[in-house]
Order: C-alpha cells, then sequence, then structure tokens
C-alpha cells in the first residue's frame, strides 16, 4: 500500500488574509511539499496539469525532474497527464526521459481534463474526449513497447519506423494509472490494459465510486489480468487534522467556505459526512481513511489532496508532518491486517521489473506488454453480464 | 401493486395555492386510476438549500436524493409551479436541472401553474411542456392554469372541469406506465468495440 499526496497547484487567496502567493511562490511550494512528503515517510508525491489560471503546473516533467534531483525514495507522478490534449508520442518521450533521470521513480496518471477551452488551445475538440482518450493512449502504450513503430490513426499524423526515445528504463515502462470520476469507459478502458484505475473520489459520495471501482474490477478480470481484487485502485483524500478536532475544524473553516469546488455550498459538517472530507483529530482521519477500503476493497494507492484553497505553505508542510508522523503509520498497520497475500502492493518500478524477469504477478497490475486482445480475451464481451451492459449503450 | 404518483409542487407561501392546486391534481388522478394509488406530495420549497447546494457541489445530499428517487422512480408525476417573471419559478426549474436528463424518459407528466391573472396561461405551452419534452416525459394533453378568479368561478369549461379532464388523462398512462429500467450501473461499451471504431477508414 502506498502513501502520498497529490496537488493541484492553484493560486488561491488566503480567505483569512487575503494574499494570494505568486506564481513563483506556488510553485517552488509544491517542490517544498514533495521533498516533505519524502521527509515524513510518504511513498508518492503526484502533480496535477493544466494549462489555465489560477493553476500553475502546465509543465508537469519538468517539476518532477526538478523533484527527483532533490529526492532519493519518493515516486514522482501525476494527476493527471492530459491524454486527451498532449502528443502521446511528446508524453512517451517525456515521461521515459523523466524515468531514466528518477531511476524509475516514476508512474503517470492520465486524465481527460475537466477544462474545455483547453481542447481547442491545443488544437483539439472536446466532443471527441473520449476518442481521444482511447486512440492516444492505444498509441503510448505502443511507443513504450514496440522499438520501431508504424502507425495510423485518426487523431494525429501517421508514424512510420518511428522509435521514441529514450526507450523505457529496463525496458519497462511506467506504470499507468487512468484516472476518472465519471465515465465507465475510463474504468473498461484501464481493465484492458491491466493498468491502475484512480478514482478521485473527494468531492462525491462513495456509491458513485463504489459502481465505476466494481466495474473496474469486474472487468479486469474479464480481461484475464487476475482476479477482481488483483485489480489496481488508487483513492483520493482531503483531510486537514490538528490535534483537537474542533481546533481543525475552526481553523478549516474559512478555507472550506470559500474553497474554489465547493465553497459558498453546503456546510463543513454536511459536507464531511457526505464526501471523504475529514476535518477533525489525526484518529478521526484514520478512522475515516479505513472505511475507504470497506466501500471500495484493498487498494494500492492512497492520495491526500492537502494544499488547495489558499492555505499557507507553513500550515500544510505542519499537516505533512501530522499525516507522516502519526496517521500513514497507522494506516499502513492496519491495511496490512487482513490483506490477502495475492492482494498486489502499490506498483514500483522494481516489482515491474521483477515480474517481467521472473513473472510473479505481485506488481500491481497486468501491465506486462500483454494487451488483452493479444491474450485472446477481448472478444466484445460475451459473458452474460457483458452482453448485459452492451445493450445499454447509446449510440 | 399500487402505482406511485408523485407531486412536485414549488408554492413559496404556507398555505399556498399552488399546492392546493397540485393536491387537487394528485386527489383527481386518484379517483381516476383504475389501480390503488399511493401519493407522495414533494414541496420544493423544503428542499430549497439542498438544490442550491447540488448546484454547487454536483451531488444531492440525503434529502434531495431521496425526492429524487420519488420523481425518477414515479408511474405518473404532477408538476405544478407558481408562474414569476413571465415563467416556471427558478426553483422549480432547478430541482428539473439536478435530475439526470434521462431519468424522466417516459414518464407520464401531468403540467400545472398558478398565477394571479390568466394573461400567463400561455407558460405551460411555452416554458412548462417543452422543458418536459426536453425530458422525454410524456406530458397529457391538457395542462391545467389556475388563476385567482378561477378559484371562485362557475360555468362551462371551469377548474374543476380541467382539473378532472387532466386528471383522466393521467391516470389512464399511469394504470399502464412500466417502471423505467432499474440502476444496473454504468454502462460500458467493451473496448475492443472503442478501438475498432477509431480504426482509420480506407
Amino acid at each position: 500500500m502506498q502513501f502520498g499526496i497529490f496537488t493541484v497547484g492553484d493560486l488561491t487567496p488566503d480567505p483569512t488574509t487575503g494574499r494570494t502567493p505568486s506564481e513563483h511562490e506556488r510553485i517552488k511550494a509544491m517542490v517544498t511539499l514533495a521533498r516533505k512528503a519524502e521527509e515524513v515517510g510518504l511513498d508518492v508525491f503526484a502533480t496535477g496539469e493544466h494549462h489555465n489560471p489560477p493553476f500553475v503546473p502546465s509543465s508537469p516533467t519538468t517539476m518532477l525532474g526538478y523533484v527527483a534531483a532533490q529526492t532519493d525514495h519518493l515516486i514522482l507522478s501525476t494527476a493527471t497527464t492530459l491524454i486527451t490534449t498532449n502528443d502521446p508520442v511528446k508524453i512517451a518521450e517525456d515521461f521515459a526521459m523523466l524515468q531514466h533521470l528518477a531511476d524509475g521513480r516514476v508512474d503517470l496518471m492520465l486524465g481527460r481534463g475537466n477544462t474545455g477551452p483547453v481542447y481547442p488551445w491545443f488544437g483539439k475538440d472536446i466532443r471527441q474526449g473520449i476518442p481521444l482518450a482511447v486512440e492516444n493512449y492505444a498509441l503510448l502504450h505502443k511507443l513504450w513497447r514496440e522499438d520501431v513503430v508504424d502507425w495510423a490513426g485518426r487523431f494525429r499524423t501517421p508514424l512510420q519506423s518511428f522509435t521514441s526515445t529514450p526507450r523505457p528504463l529496463d525496458g519497462v515502462p511506467p506504470f499507468v494509472w487512468h484516472g476518472s470520476i465519471r465515465s465507465p469507459e475510463i474504468a473498461e478502458q484501464a481493465a484492458y490494459y491491466g493498468d491502475g484505475f484512480f478514482a478521485n473520489n473527494i468531492f462525491w459520495p462513495k456509491e458513485h465510486f463504489k459502481k465505476l471501482i466494481g466495474l473496474y474490477r469486474e472487468r479486469f478480470a474479464h480481461y484475464g489480468h487476475g482476479t477482481p481484487e488483483q485489480a489496481v485502485v488508487g483513492l483520493g483524500g482531503q483531510v486537514f487534522m490538528r490535534a483537537n478536532s474542533q481546533d481543525a475544524v475552526r481553523e478549516f473553516r474559512p478555507y472550506f467556505d470559500n474553497a474554489p469546488v465547493y465553497g459558498h455550498g453546503p456546510s463543513l459538517e454536511d459536507f464531511t459526512e457526505q464526501t471523504p472530507l475529514t476535518v477533525g483529530s489525526p484518529q478521526e482521519v484514520i478512522d475515516k481513511t479505513l472505511t475507504f477500503r470497506e466501500s471500495f476493497g484493498d487498494y494500492q494507492r492512497q492520495l491526500f489532496l492537502m494544499d488547495h484553497a489558499g492555505l499557507p505553505l507553513k500550515t500544510v508542510l505542519e499537516q505533512l508532518d501530522i499525516l507522516g508522523e502519526q496517521v500513514v503509520p497507522v494506516l499502513r498497520e492496519e491495511f496490512a491486517k487482513g490483506r490477502p497475500a495475492h492482494v498486489p502492493d502499490g506498483p514500483t518500478h522494481q516489482a515491474l521489473v521483477a515480474r517481467r524477469d521472473f513473472g510473479t504477478t505481485a506488481a500491481g497490475g497486468g501491465a506486462t506488454g500483454t494487451p488483452a486482445d493479444e491474450a485472446g480475451k477481448a472478444d466484445g464481451a460475451v459473458e452474460a453480464d457483458g452482453t448485459r451492459r452492451e445493450r445499454e449503450v447509446r449510440a | 401493486m399500487n402505482r406511485r404518483l408523485v407531486v412536485v409542487t414549488a408554492g413559496l407561501s404556507k398555505p399556498s395555492s399552488t399546492r392546493l392546486l397540485a393536491d387537487r391534481l394528485a386527489a383527481a388522478t386518484a379517483r381516476r386510476a383504475r389501480s390503488g394509488t399511493d401519493v407522495r406530495v414533494i414541496e420544493l420549497r423544503e428542499l430549497a438549500n439542498d438544490i442550491a447546494q447540488n448546484m454547487v457541489t454536483g451531488f444531492p445530499g440525503p434529502r434531495l436524493r431521496d425526492a429524487v428517487d420519488a420523481v425518477t422512480g414515479a408511474d405518473g408525476l404532477v408538476a405544478v409551479t407558481p408562474v414569476f417573471t413571465g415563467s416556471y419559478s427558478g426553483l422549480f426549474k432547478s430541482f428539473f436541472d439536478v435530475i439526470d436528463k434521462e431519468a424522466l424518459s417516459g414518464t407520464p407528466v401531468l403540467i400545472a401553474a398558478t398565477g394571479g391573472t390568466a394573461r400567463h396561461s400561455l407558460v405551460l405551452e411555452h416554458a412548462m411542456r417543452p422543458l418536459f419534452s426536453y425530458l422525454r416525459a410524456v406530458v397529457v394533453p391538457t395542462a391545467v392554469y389556475a388563476a385567482s378568479e378561477d378559484w371562485g368561478t362557475g360555468g362551462d369549461d371551469t377548474l374543476a372541469d380541467r382539473i378532472d379532464r387532466a386528471a383522466a388523462e393521467l391516470a389512464a398512462l399511469t394504470d399502464v406506465h412500466t417502471p423505467g429500467h432499474p440502476d444496473t450501473g454504468p454502462p460500458v461499451l467493451p473496448f475492443a468495440q472503442q478501438l475498432a471504431a477509431l480504426a482509420p477508414q480506407g
């Protein structure tokens, strides 16, 4: 089980002071948080990708390369990399380069993005969001697994005798998560490839994500990558802690009330009751996070959103101290209890290399370079359940 | 099995003439139905905060979810709004804005409105009916408008006559309504087909 933080990289005024950090301050603060994450014993730092104000992280591999040079153990990831508007050829190159520089401490989460105008800024059509995600990833998957690629598709110029360089470190591509908050097509895509599925569950009630994750697990098994319990699931979380619960609520309330996503809406109390947000003592955070396993099954990666809504860097660093010292050690212990041996750990480069070399399956994910169709399983879903679902699809 | 008739009323005052009209329509529909009818009334006033919060967060709180589930699971719907500023009230529209646009597909609906003057009665035809047509609901031919003066007017084609005619139309559809597809989880197109659809042509 891996624990880490993910950041959106928003420039939001601190509602208690009215002060907005500069872009430079925010970018440096993100790096500081990444280093702090390693210092307090977390496993993963993931940055978002955005191309519009008030967000700063437009160039994730640049930032992650810089973080790689300043850390030793931390896995560097994204949340998310835009598979729709980035050229898959450039993603293949950028992340392979980062993988070499970071000695394999790299994976990435693919997403479609939620900002409509980004599509035309990069010459794409938002109405093609899902097809872009499907085709671009099919190409990316190929570029990392075949040295010489001939390819033709709908959304970019054909490739002939193209070799994406550098080749992935040790011949093993970075592990891929597919992130989605609402699209069953993306859960299906993750299942097909045996990749990870990350459900950023922090803003909505769990019932919705139970369906999506259930679908992903069922289809992961359908495509022959393992049992449903072996599918690789990541979840979000959002917390604010103080030793005394009341202090946490008092301090966080102005940030909650003015937060970009849910501010000026529900009360802090209603929202914490209905979503994963936890504002309280470390023990309350532990208790709430442990319920995720009850809802979604044993999973592989837990990422917390800690640095949004204008919280000052100093406060967020304190939060990471509490998270690393008081919360995550207990969660590691508790999540290990009763965890079946056949459920994989969070994916690492070393484990993927070992699986490639020794055929062990406990590396997380089925992304051995064998997409489901080559295994003869992707025949249009002949199982009873699959056909039922097909009928529900509307053209 | 009893038919589920759900009444959505957007009146704001208590007592409200919108609620009064809604209750009369519900009672007349139950009277006209061949099967037994369970009536549930949803007062949008009580859900005003929940509806606004759903607008902000993108999901319904527990009380609103319960109301939405009732509406989308109904065999028949009576929808009544006061006329505000030349149309349905904002609260009325907001409630239907937070419902999934497929969820009322095929549901029989009786539309009705109240207002201070009969001059606004075409709100039913120019605002209410297109709203429910967009949602692919089946709107009964007779829509009922009650102006202040209608509550005390006799003669031909009284409010009571219109209520009875509309209720009979709704009851006929509600009696034979088959519940929509239950929630069986998200649909998914097998991935091989998603890929194949993108294969270059020619």
